[in-house]
């Protein structure tokens, strides 16, 4: 990689990239700009890169305020440190930058707002089939031995997208980013010339509109049951829609040039939804349920069924910042969970 | 808009009044709220009547945002199976009420704080039983209490 003590001290702007609650593909996208990295390399300054680069948090500590131009910052806040990255990076930035879906919409760690933190904990640390945990270890955020203190980050129960935590700037959506909108997106910020505040950085579109098989959709469009990607041969030019298949384009925003219709798969929703839509889940279901070929409760609900999943399948990506951000946990009235 | 006085003094003894946000049909149940009201049949008041062209323009994000906007419940009216003014939208709003309930059924909310109804202009009996038997359903269930947790969301995660 990249040497950072090499690089020559003169007015380049400066750019940080963090990760929060993430897969790690967020990354992969910026590495994906392949030779196109070279020139985002020659024209901006990488200050903080932890994947990638040996600065530590203290050194970002050290730097002046909004001495940054940009940070990017992906992945959802899950925990006390990445809520402290977060702010700290929002105070050395000018501009902060929501990468991906998971820090945009809260993304697919978003989903664990189905379970509290003590279900996860149960699961993960002692019912799993995998685990061997007779001790009934699970982590804390400080353990003492011997005189000696050990510090882990604290756990939320509750996960949520940047923009519940700090003000952001911009969005860059999907999941992950495609290396044109990430390429577009530095452009926009080099170029000075920034758009309002709170803007997503990709068309505001449907992605049906840049999809190849958009011709192939009929007018009226209606539907006796859905299928799964494995439950059937998926025609390569036929509407996905009109095959039975869920796919979320008409719901989504485009800036993907379809991707996955391309590839054969159907749209899940990472690029999340337009500028007109609150709930991408609740838009998407919307979408979904209208074009049930059904006037009958009994067969609409033998259709819908045929969706095993709705929640997880219009949600996949948006539930933190959703209408309801998290599933209604049983609380003893005046207790906080 | 319908004279609203409670039916009876059958106020809860915790004073839990329900909130339901009603999306009414502009067509058919509206105007059977109307009627209610022009009859001076007298039921409970704890619906807030939102008019809408058709069922149809319901769109489920109206119904997520109302509960999380602290609705303990939510009724939609509409017309009857092919009585629509648009011809089908009430049909669409029966397969987004279908689909919907299965999700609000996985956050957690119960399946009695959301309902569909049709009711038609003629029908005010039908609107004043439909609103007692909800409210009477949600008071029994309690406050949903979402829009408390919305505005305690920063402090309410709690660390390990």
């Amino acid at each position: 990689m990249m040497q950072p003590a090499a690089m020559p001290q003169n007015a380049k702007p400066k750019v940080a990239l963090y990760w929060c609650a993430s897969c790690g593909g967020c990354e992969e996208a910026v590495v994906d700009l392949s030779e196109k990295i070279l020139d985002v390399v020659s024209a901006v300054d990488i200050v903080f890169w932890p994947v990638a680069l040996d600065f530590k948090r203290k050194d970002v500590e050290a730097m002046p305020d909004a001495s940054i131009l940009a940070s990017f910052v992906n992945g959802a806040i899950r925990t006390t440190e990445q809520e402290e990255m977060a702010h700290l990076l929002r105070q050395k930035s000018k501009v902060l930058i929501a990468f991906g879906s998971c820090a945009q919409l809260g993304g697919i760690p978003g989903l664990a707002n189905l379970w509290s933190r003590e279900t996860i904990f149960q699961t993960v640390y002692q019912e799993s089939p995998s685990t061997v945990n007779p001790e009934g270890t699970v982590p804390k955020s400080l353990y003492r031995e011997n005189g000696n203190c050990v510090n882990l980050p604290g756990f939320f129960d509750t996960v949520r997208a940047l923009d519940q935590v700090v003000d952001v700037d911009y969005s860059v959506p999907g999941c992950p980013p495609t290396p044109k909108i990430v390429a577009q997106a530095i452009e926009t910020l080099l170029s000075g010339a920034l758009p309002p505040k709170g803007t997503v950085l990709a068309p505001d579109r449907a992605l049906c509109e840049e999809c190849p098989r958009k011709d192939t959709r009929p007018e009226k469009l209606t539907l006796q049951a859905f299928k799964r990607p494995h439950e059937l041969v998926i025609d390569e030019e036929k509407c996905l829609l009109v095959q039975g298949v869920v796919c979320l384009g008409p719901a989504t925003r485009g800036g993907c040039e379809a991707l996955c219709t391309r590839g054969n798969m159907p749209c899940t929703g990472c690029f999340g939804p337009t500028s007109r839509v609150q709930d991408f889940g609740g838009k998407a279901l919307s979408a979904i349920a209208s074009i049930v070929d059904s006037n009958d409760e009994g067969e609409i609900d033998r259709i819908l069924s045929t969706i095993p999943d709705p929640l997880g399948t219009f949600y996949r990506y948006s539930l933190p910042s959703s209408s309801l951000r998290r599933k209604k946990v049983a609380v003893a009235p005046g207790t906080k969970h | 808009m319908p004279e609203k006085k409670p039916e009876s003094s059958s106020g809860s003894p915790n004073g839990f009044e329900p909130k339901i946000v009603a999306f009414f049909c502009n067509w058919c149940t509206y105007l059977a709220a109307d009627l209610a009201g022009t009859s001076r049949m007298k039921y409970a008041p704890n619906v807030r009547v939102i008019r809408v062209m058709c069922s149809g323009r319901i769109d489920p994000q109206f119904v997520l945002d109302a509960f999380a906007k602290g609705a303990d419940g939510v009724l939609i009216g509409g017309c009857h199976p092919g009585d629509c003014h648009y011809q089908e939208g009430n049909y669409k709003a029966l397969r987004r009420y279908r689909l919907l309930k299965r999700v609000l059924r996985e956050m957690g909310i119960e399946e009695e704080r959301f309902h569909l109804e049709w009711i038609s202009a003629s029908e005010a009996d039908r609107l004043k039983s439909t609103v007692n038997n909800m409210v009477e359903k949600v008071r029994t269930l309690g406050p949903l209490r979402l829009e408390t947790k919305s505005e305690l969301f920063p402090e309410e995660v709690t660390v390990s």
